[in-house]
């Protein structure tokens, strides 16, 4: 019987990937987990192994295709068996069977808000549907407070209420609008049916506002992990309530136990970095408040038993990535010099697995290496807390009435204002300076 | 404007319609010199003599047969069934007669009739003296079905009733006569059959009853709104012909609709709104559409505990609104 490749899930809320190429051809034959193809998705490039041996039958998705997770990639099985359904069309689980590259070159508005498949909104009633296309509101961006996170009326509604779109748009008179360059153009040019102008402007608008090119300007398509940011940005921001917190840690101890030990890491190999100093602090102060160590959910708070922390990483204009560091209170601080170094260097190099980057449950990203003092970073969901790190600056401070001049940092803690309160997140703060400020050396 | 009980209201409008209309007689087990088992008609035979307030037979069929011929005799008979559950010996006089009249005498007959029929559990009735049996009527074309939830309505809905040309039932929620009390304003009430009534306003969740379901929702309603959800309240009144648009009004404008009523659940009176609701304002509904009723076992239990499983309270109502405003 003929076996399957499905495009599998490779990673949290990633749910498409691109086939960059085949690495086997339709009647070659392979083994069960011999590399079969070659797949990129906005966090991970990784090889698929074929879920079993046999022949190649027909490779159902070309090199450079964009599919949706559970897509059917490939069928394999025994020279001359028949395929399921003549295998022409791939089964797909939606219609997104866009080829990449087409995609980046002809990008226009519209097809910039193509789907983007993100979250299961789970069911959507009737009235739901009537209200959203009435308003054309797109659902990904309501907040559903029903049974199980189910957008309800209520939800739609006051997302229309706060989001007037169409409707206001298309009451700016003419002359209010910005000029094209064209000034000189017949009238009934400019004055179009009142019916028709309002059609294609609230047409034209569809969630967010997006600026009327002028001449000169250039548009740069979204790349796949850009596009991915934004969502997960703007997600994030309207399912938590983000409040920022932030003090400030005199690293004197930590930089001096560093300048004692990085010679003695290096010889290890590990680059002995602040870095490292913070996760661990982290960790310290994760197990002194649990409650940070958690996720909401509506049915109550979910404390995670492990400790895997997410670490921002940089990858320059790509955007940013990041990957976990599992069970980060199972690791002296050599082990964590040693997963940070090794995430860090693989993340820039597009090498990580898909199993690297989930699974957080706690972020820090070190905002500082920028020389950004302090920041109020967005939270990861479904993560409770990210811990952001500054720039550390020598500055003067007041020690027993003297002035010193001390190696300091600005920590700034986001947390979910419905999961933590002031005082519950500036316990779990002054946890990671305390640690941080008295580091035995 | 004074305040009343149920049955007072009920006697009140016999007693209006009695001096009003010379052809409005009462007849019914006990309704005249007694006054009736409920004391619905107390006072009504001193007043106006036997000839108009008359016992009958412990015969329901007879009474119904009775008032037929009266009322195709050009008088205005108010029927009394002492219990809903006596109806049944009745039921070939009421569907086969009184509902087809008109019809099969191609309008040139007509029955205006009023059958009064005290309904419902809740009052340690048993068997025999707790159902409530408005679905077998509302399913009968050539009847109208009518339910008072309270004094007001009660007074002004059994005077339509009295005065409309076709065969009523009157649906007396029992466990109220006492209970219930309201102001009636001063003067002749004339409520209209076919016509329900947002008894409360809110935004969150309509819930559609009526009787002594809808005395309860309201209760539930009120307990509710600490809660700080906002229930619409709609009385049904009259059952059949039922009021669709005041229905579909409230489910457009809430998204969400539970239907509450005493009988068993299976082929109640609640499906046929429900359906109603399913079929014409499919695309307003943010829930699906819920019942609430009593449970599908053969009678209403006479042991108080069980009597208390069966029947609903505005416990359990609020529980089942909370539920569909959480949905």
């Amino acid at each position: 019987m003929p076996t399957k490749v499905i495009m599998p899930q490779l990673g949290e809320s990633v749910v498409e990937g691109t086939v960059t190429k085949w690495l086997k051809n339709e009647g070659e034959s392979i083994n069960e987990f011999e590399a079969l193809l070659e797949v990129n998705t906005d966090k991970v490039d990784t090889e698929i192994p074929s879920p079993a041996g046999g022949i190649v039958l027909k490779l159902l998705v070309a090199e450079g295709t964009t599919v949706t997770a559970g897509t059917i990639l490939a069928w394999l099985g025994q020279p001359g068996e028949e395929i399921p359904g003549g295998g022409t069309e791939p089964e797909t689980h939606s219609p997104a069977k866009v080829p990449a590259v087409t995609q980046v070159k002809t990008a226009s508005p519209e097809s910039a808000a193509s789907p983007q498949s993100v979250r299961d909104l789970g069911f959507i009633s009737p009235v739901v549907a009537k209200i959203a296309h009435e308003h054309n509101v797109d659902l990904q961006q309501v907040r559903g407070t029903g049974q199980g996170g189910r957008i309800t009326k209520k939800d739609v509604l006051a997302f229309v209420e706060a989001n007037p779109t169409g409707a206001a748009i298309a009451d700016i008179p003419i002359w209010e609008t910005p000029a094209d360059g064209d000034l000189f153009r017949p009238t009934e040019m400019m004055f179009k049916e009142p019916t028709e102008s309002t059609a294609t402007r609230s047409a034209a608008v569809t969630s967010t506002p997006s600026a009327a090119p002028i001449v000169g300007d250039q548009l740069i398509p979204h790349t796949t992990i850009r596009r991915s940011i934004a969502e997960h940005m703007i997600k994030s921001k309207s399912i938590s309530a983000h409040v920022t917190t932030v003090m400030e840690v005199d690293l004197s101890r930590v930089a001096a136990h560093r300048q004692a030990n990085k010679a003695a890491f290096a010889r290890d190999g590990v680059n002995l970095t602040y870095t490292v100093y913070f996760m661990s602090a982290i960790v310290s102060a994760l197990k002194a408040y649990p409650q940070v160590n958690s996720s909401w959910s509506d049915e109550g708070l979910v404390l995670h038993s492990a400790i895997n922390i997410g670490m921002a990483t940089s990858l320059a204009e790509a955007g940013l990535i990041v990957p976990v560091i599992k069970g980060a209170d199972g690791l002296s601080l050599l082990g964590l010099a040693r997963a940070v170094n090794d995430l860090a260097q693989r993340a820039r190099e597009r090498k990580l697995l898909p199993d690297e980057v989930k699974g957080g449950t706690f972020t820090l990203t070190n905002h500082g290496t920028s020389g950004s003092l302090f920041a109020t970073p967005i939270i990861n969901q479904p993560q409770c807390g990210i811990l952001g790190v500054g720039m550390v600056q020598k500055r003067a401070v007041v020690i027993n009435d003297a002035i010193a001049i001390r190696p300091m940092v600005y920590i700034s803690l986001t947390f979910d204002h419905r999961i933590l309160d002031g005082a519950s997140a500036d316990w779990f703060l002054a946890k990671v300076v305390d640690t941080l400020q008295n580091w035995a050396l | 404007m004074p305040e009343m009980t149920l049955i007072d209201a009920i006697r009140q409008g016999m007693d209006e319609e009695l001096a009003h209309d010379p052809n409005v007689f009462i007849i019914g087990e006990d309704v005249g010199v007694r006054g009736g088992v409920f004391r619905a008609t107390m006072g009504l035979f001193d007043k106006y003599g036997p000839q108009r307030v008359m016992d009958s037979p412990l015969a329901e069929a007879s009474i119904i047969g009775v008032g037929i011929g009266a009322a195709l005799y050009g008088l205005r008979p108010i029927c009394e069934i002492q219990f809903a559950d006596f109806i049944h010996p009745a039921f070939n006089q009421i569907i086969n007669e009184a509902a087809k009249m008109c019809y099969r005498s191609n309008g040139e007959w007509s029955v205006p009739m009023v059958i009064r029929a005290p309904y419902g559990g809740g009052i340690g009735g048993g068997l025999y003296h707790s159902q409530s049996l408005e679905a077998f009527f509302t399913h009968t074309p050539g009847l109208k079905v009518v339910v008072p939830s309270n004094p007001r309505d009660a007074i002004g809905l059994l005077k339509s009733a009295v005065r409309d040309p076709n065969p009523v039932l009157f649906f007396e929620p029992k466990k109220g006569y006492r209970l219930i009390k309201g102001e009636v304003p001063e003067g002749e009430i004339l409520v209209p059959i076919g016509k329900a009534a947002v008894s409360r306003e809110g935004s969150d969740v309509s819930v559609f009853a009526y009787g002594m379901m809808h005395y309860y929702t309201l209760q539930a309603a009120e307990k509710l709104s600490g809660e700080g959800i906002h229930v619409e309240v709609i009385d049904l009144r009259t059952l059949y012909p039922v009021d669709r648009e005041s229905i579909l009004a409230s489910v457009r404008k809430t998204g969400k609709a539970l239907v509450v009523y005493e009988d068993n659940l299976t082929g109640g009176y609640g499906a046929e709104i429900a359906a109603i609701i399913a079929d014409q304002a499919f695309t307003d509904l943010d829930a699906p559409v819920r019942r609430l009723a009593g449970p599908d076992v053969p009678a209403v239990p006479f042991s108080h505990p069980m009597q208390d499983w069966f029947m609903l309270n505005p416990e359990k109502i609020a529980t089942a609104i909370r539920d569909l405003v959480n949905y």
